[in-house]
Order: structure tokens, then C-alpha cells, then sequence
């Protein structure tokens, strides 16, 4: 009851519409699917309100839809033309200095200031000057650091503060100087999570192990659950041709579009020479391909024999968080009921 | 013979100190205590240290009380100081050609002294004398005779609004943090640049406002937020914080009324962006000073995001004054919607340099010509940039305009921290706005994109154009930069950062056009515009130029015609400041 | 070594400064702030390196090389600007040997900085050496301020 009187009603762009306060003017637009072009925004980190890509006009002056609470009786213009002018110059001033090398930025096709540059069409800004060079390249084996790229948006360093709490990275200097970085500049030197690559919106950070791999338009992807461990999280297979080059995760799922090292990083086994494709039965000492069949069978064979020989209790199982509860039930029933023991565990009982 | 005793005032503010203040003030009681003096006139004399009374250019400046006259020497120097002794102090006559001219009188006589009118009078150092001055009535008045919500209805009735940054209505600000229901609140006083001579000549005057101030609102921890840089202020802060505290003025049960009180020293480094209300809290927390987006307001969010007021120490030296003496004397002086004095800095190219206070609505002219005895060495007043690196450049056609925050706003301009800085005739508006931009671009923070980069822009821009190179879409695009930056940047150094541009831009714009379409800086600045050559009529051939000259770019032999290689100059100025016959030419 | 940080840390954590109080201490301390302290630190407070590191380079006033024995600092602000604070600074330059991109003399003994606004416009421009504010400078006093000194500190070790 108490939640009812803090509903508030405004209108935008002349659309009414009631929320409960607190909401911001930009969470208000996107249930009305007004779309409000943003930078530095991103819906599970704190406020930033540093690019001023978002801004909107309230009583005819510019403010930050991303930071600013709706009011009761508020009435906001989204894309007035003195406000698309506005954002029009921001991206603009954001270009100046920002390498032009989309040909070859592996983020083109899914970067969000190349989006936005093609939606105020702008070709060569308008404002042009000195950009910032930094020759030094980041040299940890994961995350491609290319800080020219950066339009200093901050997503990566909450990230990595507010959902990953590791800190590894951080605003450093000032002004036109500012600089997202390692402390002291090293090297990156972290979980390598790879969770700021999944929120920069620009070219800035990207996957190493794919560069060069394939433009946006050749990957195939595949939907599938990360196979490391029992979180289960939702998984993205980005294929080129027939190798995953890449993986990204859907925001919408259990895990909330995040992953860790194994499954941001942890993938290239799926193209390994070495990877097992069948079953490997020990012959004479030396391990041999083999069925399913002939392997199951082998299995059902050696433990029986086991059971008869040394009793039930010389068996037991260990299963795997990775399973699902049904296949963990199963396994535990087998245990108990076909070969007679209660030694059975799982990694993950704590 | 009279019994009086003989005061001796030498002004120990930051210029004082750096003309020798310290010395001279040695050197006094010195030569008292060692020729026995009080013994042989009868009477106690004593040499003490004040703060800064403002006319800084005549540094030092000593005061001899004796029999009720006062007499102020200038520019004393420590061997002037045995003279002074023996024919003042002790035989009873000034020495007329030492003490003040007539300038001292005028600099003076425009002046509203509310604030630094005990300044260069007491001993910072000592409460008892600024309890002498009815110090602390105030604060005591406040507690014991008036509710917290009185004391903000005194201050809202005084019109007193911020000194620094936006002009904010102290008394308002002060009623919305009162409000808030969540607890502890904070109270901070931000001792900027300008509030140094505040500081250092009256700085219980702050404490006491501070203290006034946290009992209206109800903030039992006060923040001094100062420059560590600020030796002298720190210091004399420090010292009246802890004869305060002796005297139970702060710390628990401040006049035995149960309000506790306690004030803290938080310090800040070099960072102008410092001044804004949001960066200022982030770096007394420890961070980057990277202002935090509004709302919330610092009054119901603000240090620890707690309920915080934030003023400066001028703000909070207003306080005691307006509670002794009342809101409606306070806002008798000065403009319908600006009331009270306010402090500058009075630098640049004016005389008489140094601290003044005027009443709010004084116009340009008075303070520049009247108070400032205007422009060093009678040239011309081309134009005067009040209120810091962001303020506006105001042109000589507006020297009747009255100062205040409305007709500042009008013109493009801000009271700001109160920096006043005069330009004359030698001064290119072009390169003087390119300092500004300079220093801004520096100075900005880098968290938004408008700043960021927007003021990086404005800065090439202003550089192409002081290097010959610029054109007229230079201009417009200058134009168009401004009006981003003013209205999408996050704080108010990214929107007020274009001023400095739309303000002589729009007052100057012969002189820019000078510079894009003639390639000519008229002042004689931009060194790439201007070509030194040597008047033929003139040069004697002494060979000076050619001496000074570090490029070896002037030739010729003695008495005869001297010449400048234009492809070598680098136009340092050396021989044009160098020649003693005006033959060399700037153009 | 060690008994100094731990020093610091008690010092710091009685007083419940901020961090950047906590590097003001540092710095006083050793004159900059060391990779090595702030990798110490960071490990005794559970704050990222990181945000050690945004902190110092934000604010100009900190340093991770170490600092000359004497400072000059001269004052950059408007007042001090027009009255040829440039030139001073290039003197000084001089004076001390520094190239462009130095700031400390190559045998510590001198460090030159920039100041903006030190709010001594009715004295500009100003210079300070150390602790003292000297007012109405021109290049040739600068020279002497800084020649001075050196013969000073000179005659010290006699």
C-alpha cells in the first residue's frame, strides 16, 4: 500500500504515462518504447550521467534522462530539434576523438557510437583537433585495450567494481587526459572476467582470442549453456565459418548476460586437435576409441564384477554440479538402488 | 606625558610576508625591547602582526598608534625600522615622506569594509582581541536567545547570497538542509583562493559563522576545506580553532546550551574544479574530484550522502555580522536583489593592486578608476574579466554598469569567487581568452563530454586563431561549441567555460576579425602576427639590440643602422625592450 | 621501512582519513608516492591499486618520482599570466638546466612546478620557493632566487 502513493504520471512527447517515483525519465521512455540514444548508460550499473548522449528537454532546458527522476506533472520532449542538435554536436565531439578506422574496428556492426554516428549521419565532424595516441598496447593474453577507442562512458570500471568487485581498472589523470587504466599503467593484471568487453559499447575493449576472426555479419550464433560448471549460465556461441570465435551471453537469463573467464575465454577447446570426440577404452594399456555402445557396456561389465567380488560399498559415485538436478537424482538412484551403496557425493554439496 | 601605550601594526598577510613583514616586525621589537624604549617614553609599546588590509601594491605596511593617530608607513623595509623608532615613537613625529600618499586614502574611502574591516586591525592570533570586537556575541546571541529556524529567517531576511560560485540564496539553501530529517548533517566551509586574506586576518570571523551555521542546521561536525598549498591560513586557522575550543565556543555543549560542535580540517590540493559543491564533497571523501550529477542536491544528498551546506569562507564571515547586527542592516546595503559587499582581487594592469571590498551595485569605473587609481602607467583601460577563469570580459563601454549578480548574469558573467582582473591597451583579448581556455581545459575534470573535449576544442581553435592560421567558420563553430557546452555539460565549470569566448567575442569581435582576416594582433601580442624591425630614423647603432638579441638575428656595426633578420627573429621582444631610443618596431 | 607505513596505516586509520589524506601523509613522508607503497597499502586496506592510482594522477599536486630537495612553484594564474609568469617559468627552466619534459633536477635538488591561482594576484607575479611567497618577480630576480639559493645551500656544506 505503501508502494501506491508513490505513483507519479508525466507525459513525454505527449504520451501520458504513471510510474513509480524514483523511476528515471529514461526508464520511463523505454516502457512507453520511446527509444532515448545513450553512451554511458547501461541498466545494471549505477548512474554516470558523463556522456550527455541522453538528454532530453524538461521546461525547455537540456537534462540528463538517465539521472533524472520523473516528476509528477512533468512533461519531457525527447527529440525537439534544439535537443537532436544538442546530442547531434555531443557525438560529434565524442568523434573528434575517436580513431576513423571502423574498416577495421572489430567492433563494427555492434558498436553503439558507430550506431549513432550513422543515425545523425555524421560523416566528418564538424569539430576536429588534436586526439588522444596512445602507442603502448595492453599486453595480457585476453582483452584488447585500445584506449583511443574509449569515449570514457565508465561502464567498464563499474563493472568491474560494482558487479565483479575486483577494482583492476579505473579512471586515471584529467581533462582531455583522462584515461581508463591498470594502476600505474601495467599490464592488465586480473580475473580476466571479460565483463568490461561485454559492456563497452565502442571498439575500446574486445576479445583478443578473436581478433581478426570474422565481421558481424559472417557469425552464426548459437545459443547453448556453458558447459564449466553448475551455474548454468546462458551462453552465445558467436561461430565464424565452423569455429567459435567469440561468446557473448543474452541479458535476459539467469545470469543476467554475465559470464566469467571459462565462459568468456574458455571455449577454444571446442576446435582442439586434441579434444575427445569418442569414448576411450583401456586396451592392453593403452587408452583406444571406442562406442558409446561398447563403452557403456564395458562400464556395466567392470562394475557388476566389482559388486560381486568386493561388495557394493567398494563402489562409489561422484557426480557433477555441471548435471541437472534430474541427471543428479538419477545418478544418486543408481547408486542406491542398482549398485547398493550410499557412497555417493556431489562437488557441489556444501 | 600621556600613558597611552603605542601600537605598532605590521601587516603579516601573504603580500606583507613576502615584501618582508616578518623582518620588519623582528626588527621592531627588536630595537624596542634592546634600546629599552618603554622605559624611556614612559609607556608600553607593542609591535604586533595583522592580517592583510588590502593595498598590497605599497607592502609593508605598518601602523603607528600613538596618542590616538593613527599614521600608516609604506613599503617598510627592515632598515627604515631604527628611524621610524627614534623619530616617531619615541620624539613624537611622523616622518612624513615614509607614510602613505593620498592613494591610501582613496583606495580606501570607496570601500564597504563589513568582512575585512577588522582585518590589518587585529591580531589574527589573538581571540581576546577579536572578542574585543564583540566576537562570538554573535554565535552566543544565536544559541541562547534564538530557535535554529530564527537564525536561518535572520540570514534569509538578510539577502545574503553565496560568495562564491552561483549566487544561491544562503538563508534558502540553509532552510532545505534544516529540513532534511536524516542525520548527521555536515556543515563545510570552503576556504578558496580568495578567501585567503580572510583567513589570515580575521579567521575567527569564519569559525564563527561556521559555528552559527551548524547550529541553524543542525550539523554537529563543521569541515574547513582548504588548500594544504595555503601555509599561513591553515595556520592561523588552526590557532583560533583551538583558543576557540579552550574558550568552550566549540566542542561539546557550546555555551552550555547542549549543542555540540566540532570542526575539522579536511585538505584539498591544487584542483579548481574543486570549487564546485559535488567535487569539492568527493574529494573531502577521498576521490577524484569528479562532480556527482544533480539532483540530488548536496542539501539533501551531499558528503557521505548526507544533508551537507556547503559556502565559502566569505559566506560564513558575513554570518556574525548579519546575526549582531541583523538581516535588515545587512541588506540596507546594496542592490534590490544583491545585498551586502563582496570581495575582490583586484590584479592586472590597475594601480593600486590589492583586496577590496565594495558595497554589491558599485560600478566598474569606481572600482577600477576610484579604488584602483586606475590603469599603471596612464595607458588605456581596454577591458576588466570579473570572476575567475570563467567570468566574462567586460569592455570599457560598460564601466557604469553597476556590479551585482543580476547585471553580471546579463552580460555573460558571474560574481564567481570574486577575481577581478584589469586589461589594458598592450593586452591582446584573443590571447587573454586563450589563457582562460588554457587554464579551463587543464583544469576540467574529463568526466563529461562537453567539457572534456569541448573545451579542448575551444582551445585549438583559439590558438589557430592567435597563430595567424584561423578563419572565419573558426568563429562560428567557436559559436556553436559555446552553446553545447553551456547547456549539456555536467557542472558549472564545463557550462560557464565558453564565457570568457562569448563574452569578448562579442565585444572584441573587431579584434578577433583582426586577427583571422588581416592576420594583425592590433595589441602587439600574438607573436606569430607581429614582425620587431628596426625605425631607421632612430637607431643610434649602439648595438644593444644586437647584444640582447638571443637568436643572433640583428646585424650591423656600431653607429651605424642596425637591421633584423625577420627569417631568424623569434620575436622574444628582447631588443624592442632593450632599445633606449624607441627605434625598434613592433608591428 | 616497513615501521614507517606501518606508522602511516595506524595513523591513518586512527584518524579515519580519507585516501587522499593517507597520500598527502606518503608523500611528506617520501617526498612522492612509490609503486611499491601504494602496492602496500592497497594490501593492508583492501582498496584496488587502481583507485590509488586515479587519485594520484588526478590531482597534480601528487608525484611518483621522487621530489628535489628544494621547490619552486611558479604561479600560473590570470594576474600572475599577464604580468609574464610565462617567462618566469622559462628562466627558471634555464636557471636550473631542466628541459621541457623535467622537473626535477637530475641531482635532486631542485623541483619546479606550476601552480594555478595561488590567490596572490595583488602581488603578482609571484614565485615561491618552498614555503616562502616572493612577490613582483621578473626573470632577473628569479635567477638570483634560484643562484642565490644554490650558493647558499652551497656554503652550508662548508
Amino acid at each position: 500500500m505503501e508502494k501506491l502513493k508513490n505513483i507519479i504520471s508525466l507525459t513525454i512527447d505527449g504520451q501520458r504515462i504513471t510510474v513509480q517515483s524514483g523511476t528515471t525519465i529514461l526508464a520511463a521512455a523505454r516502457k512507453l518504447d520511446i527509444s532515448i540514444p545513450v553512451l554511458c548508460h547501461h541498466p545494471k550499473l549505477t548512474a554516470t550521467g558523463a556522456c550527455r548522449v541522453c538528454i532530453v528537454e524538461v521546461n525547455g532546458i537540456p537534462v540528463t534522462s538517465c539521472t533524472t527522476a520523473a516528476e509528477e506533472g512533468m512533461e519531457v520532449i525527447t527529440a525537439s530539434p534544439y535537443i537532436e542538435n544538442l546530442r547531434r554536436d555531443i557525438i560529434d565531439l565524442i568523434l573528434s576523438d575517436h580513431p576513423y578506422d571502423c574498416m577495421v574496428c572489430e567492433r563494427a556492426g555492434s558498436c553503439e557510437l558507430q550506431e549513432l554516428a550513422y543515425k545523425y549521419q555524421i560523416r566528418t565532424p564538424v569539430f576536429r583537433g588534436e586526439r588522444r595516441i596512445y602507442p603502448k598496447r595492453d599486453g595480457n593474453p585476453f582483452i584488447e585495450r585500445d584506449m583511443e577507442k574509449c569515449i570514457l562512458c565508465g561502464r567498464c570500471v563499474k563493472v568491474c567494481d560494482e558487479v565483479q568487485g575486483v577494482g583492476a581498472i579505473d579512471y586515471a589523470y584529467k581533462g582531455f587526459q583522462t584515461k581508463i587504466c591498470p594502476p600505474f599503467e601495467r599490464d592488465l593484471s586480473c580475473e580476466f572476467c571479460g565483463q568490461c568487453i561485454t559492456v563497452c559499447p565502442t571498439g575500446a575493449l574486445v576479445s583478443k582470442p578473436s581478433l581478426g576472426k570474422g565481421r558481424q555479419q559472417d557469425i552464426r550464433k548459437v545459443a547453448t549453456i556453458c558447459p564449466y560448471c553448475g551455474c548454468g549460465c546462458n551462453l552465445t556461441l558467436h561461430a565464424h565459418k565452423n569455429e567459435v570465435i567469440r561468446t557473448s551471453s543474452p541479458k535476459d537469463s539467469i545470469n543476467e548476460g554475465w559470464l566469467c573467464v571459462k565462459g568468456k575465454f574458455g571455449l577454444s577447446f571446442i576446435n582442439s586437435p586434441d579434444r575427445l570426440k569418442t569414448p576411450l577404452v583401456r586396451k592392453n594399456g593403452v587408452l583406444v576409441e571406442a562406442s558409446w555402445e561398447e563403452a557403456f557396456t564395458y562400464t556395466a561389465d567392470r562394475l557388476k564384477q566389482i559388486r560381486d567380488t568386493r561388495g557394493p560399498d567398494a563402489i562409489g559415485g561422484l557426480s557433477s554440479a555441471r548435471c541437472t538436478n534430474e541427471e543428479n537424482y538419477l545418478f544418486q538412484k543408481f547408486l542406491r538402488a542398482a549398485v547398493g551403496t550410499n557412497n555417493v557425493d556431489h562437488c557441489a554439496r556444501y | 606625558m600621556s600613558s597611552q601605550p603605542i601600537e605598532i601594526k605590521v601587516c603579516l598577510g601573504t603580500s606583507g610576508s613576502a615584501a618582508g613583514g616578518e623582518e620588519v616586525l623582528r626588527m621592531f621589537q627588536h630595537r624596542i625591547s634592546e634600546q629599552g624604549i618603554e622605559a624611556q617614553i614612559g609607556r608600553r609599546c607593542t609591535p604586533k602582526k595583522v592580517g592583510c588590509r588590502g593595498f598590497c601594491s605599497r607592502d609593508v605596511l605598518v601602523d603607528i598608534i600613538r596618542d590616538g593617530n593613527k599614521t600608516t608607513y609604506q613599503s617598510v623595509t627592515p632598515i627604515m625600522v631604527e628611524r621610524i623608532v627614534q623619530d616617531h615613537i619615541v620624539g613624537g613625529t611622523a616622518i612624513a615622506e615614509w607614510t602613505v600618499t593620498d592613494e591610501y586614502a582613496s583606495f580606501h574611502e570607496k570601500q564597504h569594509k563589513i568582512v575585512l574591516g577588522p582585518c590589518g586591525e587585529i591580531d589574527p592570533e589573538s581571540i581576546d582581541e577579536y572578542i574585543a570586537m564583540q566576537g562570538y556575541l554573535a554565535a552566543r546571541k544565536a544559541m541562547t536567545r534564538m530557535t535554529p529556524d530564527d537564525v536561518i529567517d535572520e540570514v534569509v531576511r538578510s539577502g545574503l547570497r553565496g560568495r562564491g560560485g552561483s549566487g544561491f540564496l544562503t538563508g534558502e539553501k540553509w532552510k532545505v538542509c534544516r529540513r532534511e530529517e536524516q542525520h548527521p548533517k555536515y556543515i563545510i566551509c570552503n576556504v578558496g583562493e580568495v578567501n585567503r586574506p580572510l583567513a589570515e586576518g580575521n579567521p575567527h570571523a569564519i569559525i564563527e559563522g561556521l559555528l552559527i551555521g551548524g547550529y541553524a542546521i543542525c550539523a554537529s561536525k563543521g569541515y574547513l576545506y582548504i588548500r594544504e598549498r595555503y601555509h599561513r591560513s591553515v595556520e592561523r586557522l588552526r590557532i583560533a580553532i583551538e583558543q576557540a575550543r579552550e574558550k568552550g565556543f566549540i566542542g561539546p555543549n557550546v555555551f552550555g546550551t547542549g549543542f555540540d560542535f566540532e570542526i575539522e580540517f579536511s585538505f584539498g590540493t591544487e584542483a579548481f574544479i574543486c570549487g564546485e559543491e559535488t567535487a569539492l564533497m568527493e574529494s573531502i571523501e577521498g576521490k577524484r574530484a569528479m562532480p556527482r550529477v544533480r539532483p540530488p542536491f548536496p542539501a539533501v544528498q551531499g558528503l557521505w550522502g548526507k544533508p551537507t551546506v556547503i559556502n565559502n569562507a566569505e559566506t560564513f564571515s558575513n554570518i556574525p555580522i548579519i546575526i549582531g547586527r541583523g538581516g535588515e542592516w545587512f541588506s540596507s546595503i546594496g542592490t534590490k536583489e544583491s545585498k551586502g559587499t563582496k570581495v575582490f582581487t583586484l590584479s592586472g594592469k590597475v594601480r593600486n593592486n590589492g583586496l577590496v571590498e565594495i558595497p554589491m551595485g558599485m560600478s566598474f569605473r569606481d572600482i577600477v578608476y576610484g579604488i584602483g587609481g586606475g590603469i599603471e602607467g596612464d595607458k588605456a583601460l581596454k577591458a576588466i574579466q570579473v570572476g575567475g577563469p570563467s567570468g566574462g570580459i567586460i569592455p570599457t563601454s560598460m564601466l557604469d554598469l553597476g556590479l551585482d549578480y543580476e547585471n553580471l548574469a546579463k552580460v555573460g558573467s558571474i560574481v564567481g569567487s570574486g577575481g577581478m582582473v584589469v586589461f589594458d591597451e598592450d593586452d591582446c583579448i584573443v590571447s587573454v581568452t586563450k589563457f582562460y581556455m588554457e587554464f579551463l581545459q587543464r583544469e576540467s575534470c574529463g568526466k563529461c563530454t562537453p567539457c572534456r573535449v569541448g573545451t579542448r576544442r575551444m582551445l585549438e581553435l583559439l590558438t589557430k586563431i592567435t597563430e595567424g592560421t584561423g578563419g572565419d567558420e573558426d568563429l562560428r563553430t567557436l559559436e556553436r561549441l559555446s552553446g553545447v557546452m553551456a547547456a549539456t555539460s555536467l557542472c558549472g565549470l564545463g557550462r560557464s567555460a565558453p564565457n570568457p569566448f562569448l563574452t569578448s567575442f562579442s565585444h572584441f569581435k573587431d579584434e578577433y576579425l583582426a586577427h583571422i582576416r588581416d592576420r594583425k594582433c592590433p595589441a602587439g601580442v600574438c607573436t606569430a602576427l607581429i614582425i620587431f624591425s628596426v625605425n631607421e630614423e632612430q637607431c643610434k647603432g649602439c648595438g644593444l639590440c644586437k647584444r640582447v638579441c638571443p637568436a643572433k638575428a640583428i646585424a650591423g656595426e656600431v653607429k651605424k643602422i642596425h637591421l633584423i633578420d625577420p627569417d631568424r627573429c623569434i620575436k622574444c621582444g628582447a631588443c624592442f625592450r632593450a632599445c633606449k631610443f624607441k627605434a625598434i618596431k613592433k608591428q | 621501512m616497513e615501521k614507517v607505513l606501518t606508522k602511516i596505516l595506524d595513523q591513518h586509520r586512527k584518524e579515519k582519513g580519507s585516501l587522499i589524506a593517507l597520500l598527502q601523509r606518503i608523500q611528506e613522508t617520501f617526498g612522492h608516492i612509490s609503486e611499491e607503497n601504494v602496492a602496500w597499502f592497497s594490501r593492508m586496506l583492501d582498496i584496488p591499486e587502481s583507485r590509488f592510482f586515479g587519485v594520484i594522477t588526478f590531482y597534480p599536486k601528487f608525484r611518483t618520482s621522487p621530489v628535489g630537495k628544494n621547490t619552486i612553484t611558479v604561479c600560473c594564474g590570470a594576474a600572475c599570466h599577464i604580468k609574464g609568469a610565462d617567462k618566469l617559468l622559462d628562466t627558471a627552466r634555464e636557471a636550473l638546466g631542466l628541459s621541457d619534459d623535467e622537473d626535477t633536477t637530475a641531482d635532486l635538488s631542485f623541483t619546479l612546478q606550476k601552480a594555478t591561482c595561488i590567490g596572490a594576484c595583488n602581488i603578482a607575479p609571484v614565485v615561491i620557493l618552498n614555503k616562502q611567497v616572493h612577490a613582483g618577480m621578473d626573470p632577473v630576480k628569479v635567477t638570483k632566487l634560484i643562484k642565490g639559493y644554490e650558493r647558499e645551500e652551497f656554503l652550508g656544506y662548508l
